[in-house]
């Protein structure tokens, strides 16, 4: 088996883990986890891409995950931040109660 | 300026609200914010203007390509616009400009416009860029860059309510975005290109693209909100600011319609199958009664209008099962791909000035309660007067933009013997008057609440003349129904292929 084969599968598995974790999980942080373990299994999927020929390796499937990361942090400290704002509504919340 | 050709304005329209996102976070007293956002908000009009002026001159149905950096399609990012898109860009021109100056005088004074600005601009990028994008990954870039600004334009509230709608859409959007990635990933290593016309070239219907198709459709339906992945839109829509409810619902869930359109029209054609545009005509007649129904029961009027886009949207997807069973036949498909067009440009107007008029007559009543609002049609006349308007064009009724895009989703099932969806279409306009109505009535008969209850306030002139206006151009539309559907001609040369 190829190396890049092996990435690939599991690549797709990853995908398959985040998936579930994202449906299946009822804490944010873990949604928000799982999200970053689907976007892992794209990137990985994309670094076999890039080298499916011996000899030469394409470019362009590595400017895709460099984006993506970017994109990846973006929406995880996005996500991060409104989960922690709302934490600090909730907890004022509770201690007027 | 002979060779001036509407391709070489196509970076501007992408590169105006950038500078001008910019430009917020440098200014921030009040008054210079206000002037400059205007001022881009009339420099990005005209740039559209010009460019659908040219566009239409040119009369070609495609502008020429605009290749970013010289580089060239397969390992550069090509723009260009088709008709399709420039119908989009022209809606979110025109949208853009009346919610910028709505907004200026909704943020005057305002401690959080310092916050909003930036991402008003950097959402409004993000749309354009995706009209014009010829490039996939591209298109994925822009579809996080919209979700990120609309996820923060939504918790700017910064209420409980806000922030739990916002978390929610910030995740499914995350989630659609991914699914769209994994798509990409599929065709480039099927393909080896990223450039939309070379991936339509070379499309086939094998498993790959299939698996690609079914990831990009499940991917776009989430972001769309299509019964029953609707779930995150109505608290979303509802609870954001009035200007960017309007926004949300008349353009950003468009963008990922547009965007699914396209690649079921035009760049994996061949996969899809007619069960699958079946199914997804069921579930848009399957949103059209459950939004209607959760419409009319609605008691706070920002989720009225927000489930009434969830109906909404529905129709447009009827588009599927009609220009499917008709593929063989040139005409049926283009007639319902028009109808698609404009019901979208239609939807869009009408909606950003419900959720105007909705937002001032809530301001006016000092309580978004819908039991709240009697009588108070002798208090904001003008108010609801637009607030009626939009609800005329959402009903589907002559003279107004939402009758013509009625009239031709008619017109395409009939003459594609799908007879069935004739009833769906008539009775989700009969569903919208009944929620409108209950409105409507409420503001003419009720009593006026005891004046002092409520923090009562009068709007200012610019915000009933902003939602007023946009009313008004959704009736202009229903009576110049020629001008875009000669824009949206090019599907229909596509479908036929």
């Amino acid at each position: 088996m190829s190396s890049a084969l092996l990435y690939s599968i599991t690549g797709v598995g990853l995908f398959a883990i985040g998936l579930l974790g994202v449906v299946l999980a009822s804490h944010i942080i873990r949604k928000v986890l799982a999200l970053n373990v689907m976007g892992v299994g794209i990137f990985m999927l994309l670094i076999a891409l890039a080298k499916q020929n011996a000899f030469t390796i394409d470019p362009l499937p590595q400017a895709m995950v460099l984006t993506g990361i970017v994109i990846a942090a973006a929406g995880t400290a996005l996500a991060l931040n409104l989960m922690v704002r709302l934490y600090e509504i909730e907890k004022t919340q509770q201690d007027k109660l | 300026m002979a060779d001036l050709n509407s391709s070489l304005l196509l970076p501007f329209i992408v590169l105006l609200p950038l500078i001008a996102a910019l430009s917020g976070f440098v200014s921030r007293r009040n008054t210079v914010q206000s002037v400059l956002n205007v001022g881009f908000a009339c420099l990005l009009f005209l740039t559209v203007a010009m460019l659908t002026f040219l566009f239409y001159k040119e009369n070609t149905y495609q502008s020429e390509v605009y290749e970013i950096g010289r580089w060239g399609a397969p390992l550069g990012i090509d723009l260009l616009v088709d008709g399709f898109s420039m119908v989009m860009i022209g809606l979110t021109g025109v949208l853009t400009f009346i919610l910028t100056i709505y907004s200026t005088v909704y943020y005057a004074n305002d401690a959080q416009r310092i916050r909003f600005w930036p991402l008003w601009w950097l959402l409004i990028a993000g749309l354009n860029a995706l009209f014009v994008s010829a490039d996939a990954f591209n298109i994925y870039v822009c579809l996080e860059i919209i979700g990120l600004s609309a996820a923060a334009l939504v918790a700017l509230q910064s209420t409980r309510a806000a922030l739990e709608a916002a978390l929610r859409y910030l995740l499914v959007g995350l989630l659609g975005s991914l699914f769209y990635l994994m798509a990409i990933v599929i065709l480039y290593r099927n393909h080896a290109t990223l450039d939309l016309a070379q991936l339509a070239a070379r499309s086939s219907d094998s498993f790959p693209e299939q698996i690609a198709m079914i990831l990009i459709t499940i991917g776009l339906l989430l972001k769309i909100a299509l019964f029953p992945l609707h779930f995150w839109l109505p608290p979303a829509h509802a609870n954001a600011p009035t200007p960017v409810s309007a926004i949300l619902s008349a353009l950003v869930v468009k963008a990922s319609l547009y965007l699914l359109i396209k690649f079921w029209f035009e760049v994996l054609s061949e996969s899809a199958t007619f069960a699958a545009s079946q199914l997804l005509g069921c579930l848009g007649a399957a949103a059209i009664i459950y939004g209607s129904w959760k419409a009319f029961r609605a008691t706070q009027l920002k989720v009225l209008v927000a489930y009434s886009t969830v109906g909404q949207l529905g129709y447009i997807f009827l588009l599927f099962p009609l220009s499917a069973m008709a593929s063989n036949s040139h005409s049926f498909s283009s007639l319902a791909s028009q109808a698609a067009v404009y019901f979208i440009v239609a939807h869009g107007c009408a909606k950003a000035a419900m959720f105007l008029s909705a937002g001032n007559l809530i301001l006016a009543q000092g309580s978004s309660d819908i039991a709240q609002l009697k009588g108070i049609a002798t208090r904001e006349p003008v108010n609801l007067l637009a607030f009626a308007i939009a609800g005329v064009s959402l009903i589907g009724l002559p003279p107004s933009a939402g009758f013509i895009a009625k009239w031709l989703l008619l017109t395409a099932s009939i003459e594609s013997g799908q007879w069935w969806w004739v009833i769906i279409v008539l009775s989700g306009g009969l569903a919208a008057a009944i929620y409108l109505a209950k409105i409507l009535n409420l503001a003419f008969t009720g009593k006026p609440s005891a004046p002092g209850t409520l923090a009562q306030t009068h709007p200012s002139k610019m915000l009933t003349a902003a939602a007023l206006v946009l009313a008004l151009i959704t009736l202009a539309l229903g009576l110049n129904a020629e001008l875009i559907l000669n824009m949206a001609q090019p599907i229909l040369e596509v479908n036929s292929i």
